[in-house]
């Protein structure tokens, strides 16, 4: 038996204890252990973007962290993004403009756009491309995504 | 196979692990290369050291009137120092094209540099900079031209319990520049066909008196070229230097052909690709 390290890790504002081998990822640990789906198994290789999370404050694959590394950690997932029953506004204008097809890149760029918006509220189209860069659309559907975006970016500048 | 993993806080602890280590062991710094190769079941460590607990690889600090970057601070931290960034744009445009901007929250220059890929986007920048690397061992501490480190695809002149610390990147005298610029079909998330960087300083009139090229992706490990620099030491980087610059560029190269790019085509685009970057960093010179 591979040792298991004893984890301490504050998911949304949860705290988490688990144990984990050193190979297992946080991506893992979040969607086998913790039972947390939301994020997206894509590549598991760090090209696609699908498992992106907040791991304090820096945006991250979650399959390239180690989830013993995560020990004392704050992760924000996609679980985390709704207040309650009210939709973060990136979500509802994904709703709204069909941002999303089959979904499966859809938590990753959430949790990325959040980010943009958060240090440039009124990013150009450009921006946002360039910013989404490492989350892949397999369905294609970038432009119904970017004006997701923009229109979310819109309505948190308050109109 | 089981994998123990470490985390220690001092640089003597993490020395000693390695030194110690009976199996295959691993430097754990962002990950982005080391998590994916264990994954892929291309290498299987029995030991992980992760080094990010260590404080001396994760600062950056004015050091000599340039700037010492610990070898696991990740490539986000690097873009955000303003004073840095500044001092090295050709070092900031070569960490910016490492990966996303998922993978640069945890991909740092140290594993860039060790990972040693000839097509890692952050070493030509740092060789053509003069980067010493400081690295730490059970004999003790000795600094080393970032550009004697790769010493092939994979591999590393880094002993087993060597651990490189941080990099010295030397004071800027006025009239420098440094640039990096690579060739790929896709502008973000892609691996270089040719990578070059270029470092110049100018005298007053305008002249080149000092210059380090280095060219990624074209030979085994990242080349610094004598031949380049010689160029364009002692012209004003005018057409004829320009020339002369990308014709021992091309002379350089020792490429592969592979899915990328043929031999033929990596030695062409190397000189195209010498001339645009020496004029980039030409353009930072005259304005510093």
């Amino acid at each position: 038996m591979a040792k298991k390290y004893h984890v301490t890790t504050t998911v949304n504002g949860d705290e988490y204890e688990y144990l984990c081998e050193p190979q297992q990822t946080l991506l893992d640990i979040l969607r086998d252990e913790l039972t947390l789906t939301g994020t997206k198994e894509g590549c598991a290789t760090g090209d696609c973007g699908a498992c992106t999370v907040m791991v304090d404050g820096v945006m991250v694959c979650s399959c390239l962290v180690l989830a013993v590394e995560t020990d004392g950690c704050k992760v924000e997932t996609i679980e985390g993004m709704a207040q309650g029953d009210k939709l973060h506004p990136l979500q509802q204008k994904f709703l709204e403009l069909n941002g999303t097809q089959c979904g499966i890149c859809t938590p990753g760029i959430l949790i990325a756009a959040r980010e943009l918006l958060k240090r440039n509220p009124d990013p150009t189209e450009s921006e946002i491309r360039y910013w989404l860069a490492g989350n892949l659309c397999r369905c294609t559907g970038y432009d119904k995504i970017i004006r997701s975006v923009q229109a979310a970016a819109k309505e948190m500048r308050g109109g | 196979m089981d994998v123990r993993y470490e985390a220690p806080e001092t640089l003597q602890a993490a020395v000693a692990l390695l030194a110690g280590a009976s199996g295959p062991a691993r430097i754990l710094a962002g990950g982005t290369d080391v998590i994916v190769q264990m994954e892929t079941d291309l290498i299987e460590p029995a030991l992980l050291v992760d080094i990010k607990k260590i404080p001396e690889t994760r600062q950056i600090t004015p050091e000599a009137g340039g700037f010492r970057i610990g070898a696991a601070v990740p490539g986000m931290e690097i873009m955000g120092h303003a004073g840095l960034c500044k001092a090295w744009p050709g070092v900031l445009d070569g960490v910016k094209l490492i990966g996303s901007i998922q993978v640069r929250g945890r991909a740092s220059i140290g594993g860039n540099l060790c990972n040693a890929s000839p097509a890692a986007d952050s070493v030509p920048p740092l060789i053509a900079a003069g980067a010493i690397a400081r690295i730490v061992g059970s004999k003790g501490t000795r600094e080393v031209p970032v550009e004697q480190i790769p010493a092939g695809p994979g591999k590393t002149t880094l002993a087993k319990d060597e651990i490189i610390v941080s990099f010295l990147l030397p004071p800027r005298p006025p009239h420098s520049g440094d640039a990096y610029q690579r060739f790929t079909p896709r502008t973000e998330m892609d691996i270089a066909v040719v990578g070059v960087g270029v470092n110049l300083t100018l005298d007053n009139g305008g002249t080149c008196t000092a210059a380090r090229v280095a060219l990624g992706a074209v030979a085994p490990t990242v080349l610094l070229s004598k031949e380049c620099a010689d160029a364009l030491i002692g012209t004003k980087v005018d057409d004829a230097a320009l020339e002369r610059l990308a014709a021992a560029a091309s002379a350089a190269c020792k490429p592969i052909d592979d899915k990328r790019g043929t031999k033929e085509y990596r030695i062409k685009v190397a000189g195209v690709l010498a001339r645009r970057t020496a004029l980039q960093a030409l353009d930072v010179a005259r304005k510093n």
